[in-house]
């Protein structure tokens, strides 16, 4: 596989830690560990409700939360967490809209024709209202508007869920170029080949423990 | 131009004929608002035969702390009013108390400063004064509090992934909240922006129609009204502004979250 190739040559396992999670925990789960390299990409796996979306969300520091979460060995509770995250990027499954048009959710509309036509989207499509959007348009312009903000670590839930398989490449395409400028990648999918295609390191959300993914024939998929 | 006159208790009773039509239709149609009319009429009605008596009593002892006692629980009582009429509230003292808090902050505020720098009854406490002007302003400031309270908690609660898709993208809470305080602030602040635009054309105030029914000369009950009705907008500006920042403070966190868990869980 091609993308077997770019992720060895993406990481290395002597790559100090971009991100770095110790002891995270919720009501709901943990505690956790996890750490991500610059340039890693981390696929989670999990059942529904196994607290995949509630541990990006920790991350984020969304929800109330305890544990020690760095970036470059910076705490982020020695700054404001609106700066964390921007820096630390949440893509939820579902994205939030609150103005009519398109381009009011960007911060700055003027450097993103390249990231829209990389998404197959349009260039005029900051111009559309956002009740006429597909489900797919909606995702795939959530993750224009937060990678337009430059965020150095990307927690994307389901990113490509809605996405038929030309797209969902697209997507694909995309974040591999991100992982090559060095952010890091926490990516919930319930893909498997996803997982393979992306992963650096493939984890498992289970009983609110991260375990390493086995292949195991279920998990391997054959291609046929 | 003294020509009082009198009502009897039938003229009064003659009145609600159309609150019964009201009434009848609800049933017809099964709107289920019948009940809840009928009540609230008799509720209207023996409040105001009370609050005569009270009144009554009140004008003739003429004392500080009554009056002050009386402005406090009519305070308490709107704040009530407040709580009640909100759909989703903040939990525990906090639904309860920001709305009363800011409507008694700035109706008391606009009180005092307009009894005793304008209308400067001796004493200005005095509380055939005092009372009726801060039971105005603290009506029309509760129905402002009260439609900006259930606007923002509402629409935090309806609106969650628009405000946290603004948090996860860097903006403060502030920020985040933006959209939404404006809008509970627009509702506000509309019923007495709507008042003040029909006054005098569509409808004539009942303060100043009830001087002019005693005899007060038109141009006279006009400019009482006008002030009252700067003072109206003046306290309900504040009481609005002020419960929805104190709200949006409260349903955030200073992490920049969103904490819908400030709400009370039904």
């Amino acid at each position: 596989m091609a993308g077997d190739k770019s992720k060895q040559n993406r990481t290395s396992q002597s790559q100090p830690a971009l991100l770095k999670i110790n002891n995270l925990k919720t009501p709901l789960f943990g505690p956790l560990n996890l750490s991500v390299a610059a340039g890693e990409c981390v696929a989670i796996r999990g059942k529904s409700g196994a607290g995949k979306s509630i541990f990006l969300r920790a991350i984020a520091d969304l929800d109330p939360n305890e544990g020690e979460v760095t970036l470059n060995g910076k705490n982020r509770n020695t700054m404001p967490a609106n700066e964390w995250r921007r820096k630390v990027m949440l893509l939820p499954a579902e994205s939030g809209w609150w103005a009519d048009r398109v381009g009011e959710h960007f911060e700055n509309t003027d450097n993103i024709d390249d990231l829209l036509e990389a998404l197959s989207l349009p260039a005029d499509i900051v111009t559309w209202l956002v009740r006429r959007l597909s489900t797919g348009e909606r995702q795939r312009l959530g993750i224009a508007r937060a990678l337009a903000l430059k965020p150095k670590i990307l927690l994307m839930d389901e990113p490509t869920a809605a996405l038929d398989p030309q797209v969902t490449n697209n997507v694909e395409t995309l974040m591999r170029q991100q992982l090559a400028n060095g952010v890091g990648i926490v990516l919930i999918t319930h893909d498997p080949d996803q997982g393979r295609r992306l992963g650096d390191r493939r984890l498992l959300l289970e009983d609110g423990a991260l375990v390493v993914e086995r292949n195991t024939p279920d998990s391997e998929g054959q291609q046929p | 131009m003294s020509t009082y006159i009198s009502l009897s208790y039938f003229d009064v009773a003659l009145a609600s004929v159309f609150i019964i039509i009201n009434g009848l239709i609800s049933i017809a149609f099964k709107l289920g608002l019948a009940q809840k009319l009928f009540f609230v009429s008799l509720r209207m009605a023996a409040q105001l035969f009370l609050v005569g008596l009270l009144l009554n009593w009140i004008f003739t002892l003429s004392s500080p702390w009554l009056t002050a006692g009386v402005a406090l629980a009519m305070g308490l009582f709107a704040g009530r009013e407040i709580w009640a009429r909100q759909d989703k509230r903040l939990a525990g003292v906090w639904g309860y108390g920001i709305g009363t808090g800011a409507m008694m902050f700035s109706g008391m505020l606009v009180a005092v400063v307009a009894l005793s720098a304008m209308i400067e009854p001796q004493p200005w406490w005095s509380p055939r004064y005092a009372l009726p002007l801060f039971g105005m302003i603290l009506g029309n400031t509760m129905t402002g509090v009260s439609l900006a309270l259930d606007n923002i908690t509402t629409m935090a609660d309806r609106e969650r992934t628009a405000i946290e898709a603004r948090l996860m993208l860097g903006m403060t809470r502030w920020q985040a909240m933006l959209p939404f305080v404006r809008r509970s602030l627009r509702a506000g602040f509309m019923p007495i922006i709507n008042a003040m635009a029909a006054m005098g054309i569509v409808a004539l105030p009942g303060m100043m129609t009830g001087q002019i029914l005693s005899g007060v000369a038109p141009q006279e009950a006009v400019k009482y009204q006008i002030l009252i009705m700067l003072l109206i907008g003046g306290a309900t500006g504040l009481g609005v502004i002020g419960a929805t920042l104190a709200s949006t403070y409260r349903l955030t966190d200073d992490r920049h979250r969103l904490r819908l868990d400030m709400l009370e869980q039904k």
